[in-house]
């Protein structure tokens, strides 16, 4: 019998009297929930304490804020995920008036062929799943059609959320997409543009992650 | 560690040190500014941390179990598991997986328990270049330097210190003391490594039983250039970092968070639960994890030691410990500095080596005031020193009776005599009342007397004084 | 017995072992305030050291021994008024922890239970009201980190202070801050220590104030040492002698 060091570390671990501790109760689900234009106002809050951007559209007008944020800040190329709603909605309104707007680039590959255009688009688009309003995050979950480094690669990155998808808690966010059951390959909280304060505790944005997040949130 | 000097020579150059002494101070009061900020309803954060500590003790309770669950979860997932006992054997496992791929270099997202490893140092003596992507361990490692802290790894370093260095060590960078400015040195440097990286090292905040899943917190965005864009993610743990449950996150990262910076949430909470799936255009190919022991499941064994194992690292015993603020984290000489270090480092290095780190605290207590998980910092302080005098055949700790000796016994017997005989005690103060102004300064108040004017026995102690009153009764 | 509760007829008074041998005084003023309001104050002789340095130490059975002496001690079911956080914290929170298991377990629980730190009993069992006969005076207050941490009465201490009327207390910007005595840690780390004890007479100095007030005698030593080794112009004072200073017109 070949003893591993796997089976020498569980058998010191075993060898040993343990208490029998219950779990800790769950979290319930809180009886004065805030409603959703609050929810939606404290994320708000939250994330521009970090220096996100967030900006409350209605749903129909969503695209046309995109395009004023690109424009004032001259964006000259927009990656962006094809298969998804996001995507097609993009391309088809990109199809019928592109005057002013920056190339659309489409994350179509694996990034090993990518890379380099992946380092060089200034700015990206996804959806996000959902958001937490008590901590100011948002919920992504990349998929094979909307890559995780979409979000994290170029140096600003354009969140699309729905109102609705606004939780009001982490442990709320969790309970209802019963997350234990799937979870997808990377899951990913984002609360701002990146920062540091390694320096004198003084605060900088834009380290290596994007130095901007702007979040739309369709009401 | 610090070589041949001592402790106490680092502790007393460090305390010397005035721009150290500047630096440390502003930053520990500014961390426990922020922390306060975020925690201010005293309430509520009671209730916070007793979950802490009750989900961390439920985990280690059922840390063998929990630890297969995460295997057998991570396993089908597509994450490979290894266990290594001691961090030679860490370090091999990261070596071949790195060899495996023929890669030159790792990119390293901050962890403490690489430091443990001496991983670093182990890579770069087998040829493979390690290059550190956290700001601070960046900073620090063009210095050629070790954390000084768990979060801030370059906090014993201002602007000025920091400017010099950067000018000095990458070429043809300009002298700068704007933060923006170095900051953008940093990241155009950088950049280029992540681009290249075949292989990425992070360390694991907490791993989820439940689902198999890696939770990683950080605000630069350098940990996911380094778990996500290389073709290889190696994540490194000690054993204890388990919990059982997604449900148990939300009070965790609150409890960390709020605890190491002072923030709510952090930039980025990573949650990876496989490599690259079919069909999926980035992510690591491979993603490993490492399990490490060095000396984990010896300090488990002991149910009241075992608590040490409760530590979330966050770092702020540190931020709070009058020690730790005056002497900054290099003068320990270990790994681990501050509080949690005191504790920890004896434990896993052995009391003889690291004896006068459990000495060096007054037990104020203000780190276990505020410890996320509530690890009784001072009641293992005192356990570890009655360890240090131990004269038991066995014990937990390694190194236990070290400090033992002969002196010390019969000094602790007489003051036993003296305070369980109340004649031998009034005598004691008579005596002591009649020449105390005339004890010579040597030992013990030679040692007080550095900073202090000797302390004045009483003429007559109270004990004679209220006998004369008649107040005394038996 | 409990805070709050009615006024006991007698209680214990245990001295500690830093005002028996350097400051009589604190603790004759504390036994007059006591008696003052008419509660007979017994002091058995046999007394000594709670047992704290041992504890600390890691001699926790030379400890055990000196406890159990003075559990023996204060034997009769009736209060035990202690002039120091430190000390009451050692026998109110620590006892029971030492003689965990032990055969005196529910004796030294007992006890534990009879224990008060002395401004707690002021405040709380005796309702005090002072009147303050003293000059115009500007002090300042240092909490002892048991007296903070564990026996929480540094809000006791300081309504004391406030009943003063001509007494200004002006509070240190960091009273949270370990004064670095620590017992044995003084003399164990003298230049980590001495850096402390330095860091807070710098507080005491940017308050103004020519007197600091402490309910523990363990600080005080350190804190009025290190003072008249830099020649500074403060004093320092054990809570209870100031009272009792200040309610008879004393300086």
């Amino acid at each position: 019998m070949s003893e591993t060091p796997r089976d020498r570390i569980l058998a010191r671990l075993r060898n040993v009297p343990r208490p029998e501790l219950p779990r800790p109760p769950s979290v319930p689900p809180p009886t004065d929930a805030p409603a959703r234009g609050e929810r939606a106002a404290r994320l708000k809050s939250r994330m521009e304490a970090v220096r996100a951007e967030v900006h409350l559209v209605p749903s129909e007008a969503w695209l046309e804020r995109l395009k004023e944020i690109l424009t004032v800040r001259k964006v000259a190329t927009l990656l962006y995920a094809p298969q998804t709603a996001i995507g097609e909605a993009l391309q088809h309104a990109w199809e019928t008036d592109a005057a002013g707007s920056p190339e659309l680039v489409a994350y179509a590959g694996p990034v090993e062929t990518f890379k380099e255009r992946l380092f060089a688009v200034e700015a990206a688009v996804t959806a996000a799943a959902g958001a937490v309003a008590d901590t100011g995050a948002l919920i992504l979950r990349p998929t094979a059609e909307e890559p995780r480094l979409m979000s994290l690669v170029p140096p600003i990155h354009i969140a699309v959320l729905r109102a609705e998808e606004i939780f009001a808690s982490l442990d709320d966010a969790m309970r209802a997409g019963n997350w234990p059951a799937d979870m997808p390959t990377n899951m990913l909280l984002i609360s701002g543009p990146s920062k540091t304060a390694d320096i004198e505790l003084i605060l900088a944005f834009g380290v290596h992650g994007p130095k901007e997040l702007i979040v739309l949130v369709l009401e | 560690m610090t070589g041949p000097e001592s402790f106490e020579q680092s502790a007393e150059r460090a305390l010397a040190d005035d721009q150290l002494r500047k630096n440390f101070a502003f930053a520990m009061g500014s961390f426990i500014v922020k922390r306060k900020a975020v925690f201010s309803d005293e309430a509520e954060t009671e209730q916070l941390r007793a979950r802490g500590q009750a989900i961390k003790q439920r985990a280690l309770s059922r840390l063998p179990e929990l630890l297969e669950e995460l295997e057998a979860n991570c396993t089908r997932n597509g994450i490979r598991v290894h266990w290594a006992e001691t961090p030679a054997v860490a370090n091999r496992i990261v070596l071949d997986i790195v060899n495996a791929h023929s890669a030159t270099g790792v990119i390293k997202g901050k962890s403490m328990v690489s430091e443990e490893m001496h991983l670093n140092g182990y890579l770069a003596a087998h040829g493979v270049e390690p290059i550190e992507t956290d700001l601070g361990e960046f900073i620090i490692q063009l210095n050629g330097e070790t954390p000084s802290h768990i979060i801030v790894p370059a906090i014993h370093k201002n602007k000025s210190q920091i400017a010099h260095i950067f000018h000095e060590k990458l070429p043809g960078t300009p002298y700068t003391e704007e933060v923006t400015e170095l900051n953008a040195i940093a990241r155009r440097t950088l950049r280029r490594r992540f681009y290249e990286a075949a292989v990425g090292v992070s360390g694991v905040n907490f791993a989820v039983a439940e689902t198999g899943t890696l939770c990683l917190v950080e605000n630069e965005g350098n940990g996911r250039m380094c778990t996500t864009l290389p073709a290889v993610h190696i994540a490194v743990m000690g054993l204890e970092k388990v919990v059982e449950k997604l449900e148990d996150l939300p009070p965790l990262l609150r409890l960390l968070t709020g605890s190491a910076t002072g923030q709510l949430v952090t930039t980025y909470v990573n949650l990876i639960t496989s490599p690259r799936r079919p069909g999926e255009k980035d992510g690591p190919q491979e993603v490993h994890l490492v399990i490490l022991d060095n000396g984990r499941s010896r300090i488990y064994a002991d149910p009241q030691l075992r608590q040490t194992l409760q530590c979330v690292r966050c770092g702020t015993c540190l931020n709070h410990c009058p020690v730790y603020t005056r002497i900054g984290g290099h003068a320990y000489g270990f790994v681990y500095p501050g509080p949690i270090g005191q504790i920890l480092n004896p434990q896993v290095e052995g009391l003889e080596k690291a004896a006068p780190l459990i000495t060096a605290s007054s037990l104020c207590g203000a780190c276990e005031e505020v410890c996320p998980v509530k690890i009784p910092i001072t009641a293992l302080l005192r356990r570890l020193r009655d360890e240090s005098y131990s004269r038991a055949p066995t014990s937990a700790v390694p190194g236990h009776g070290c400090r033992s000796s002969l002196a010390e016994r019969l000094a602790w017997q007489g003051w036993v005599l003296v305070n369980t005989r109340p004649w031998l005690n009034r005598m004691m103060n008579a005596v002591l009342g009649a020449i105390g102004d005339f004890l010579p300064p040597v030992g013990p108040l030679e040692r007080w007397m550095r900073f202090r004017e000797e302390p004045k026995f009483a003429g007559r102690s109270l004990h004679r004084r209220l006998k004369k009153k008649g107040v005394a009764d038996e | 017995m409990t805070p709050e509760s009615p006024k006991p007829s007698r209680v214990y008074f245990f001295s500690t072992c830093l005002i028996d041998s350097f400051y009589p005084e604190a603790g004759l003023a504390a036994i007059r305030l006591i008696e003052r309001e008419g509660v007979r104050v017994i002091f058995p002789r046999g007394q000594s050291c709670c047992g704290q340095p041992a504890y600390n130490s890691g001699f926790p059975e030379e400890a055990r021994t000196v406890a159990r002496r003075q559990i023996r001690t204060f034997h009769e079911e009736i209060p035990i008024v202690v002039p120091s956080g430190s000390c009451a914290g050692m026998m109110k929170h620590h006892y029971p922890t030492l003689f965990a298991g032990a055969a005196e377990q529910a004796e030294a629980e007992r006890f534990a239970a009879r224990v008060f730190e002395w401004s707690e009993f002021m405040v709380r069992v005796l309702g005090v009201r002072l009147e303050d006969r003293g000059q115009p005076l500007k002090i300042t207050w240092h909490t002892s980190c048991h007296a903070l941490r564990e026996m929480r009465v540094i809000e006791d201490s300081k309504s004391l202070i406030r009943q003063l009327s001509n007494v200004e207390l002006v509070e240190l910007e960091r009273e949270r801050e370990c004064c670095g005595f620590g017992g044995t840690f003084a003399v164990k780390h003298p230049a980590i220590s001495g850096a402390m004890v330095y860091d807070k007479v710098e507080d005491i100095l940017a308050t103004g104030a020519p007197r600091v007030i402490a309910g523990d005698c363990g600080c005080l030593l350190n804190i009025t040492g290190a003072i008249a080794h830099r020649e500074l112009a403060v004093s320092g004072q054990h809570l209870a002698e100031f009272i009792w200073e200040r309610i008879h017109d004393g300086a």
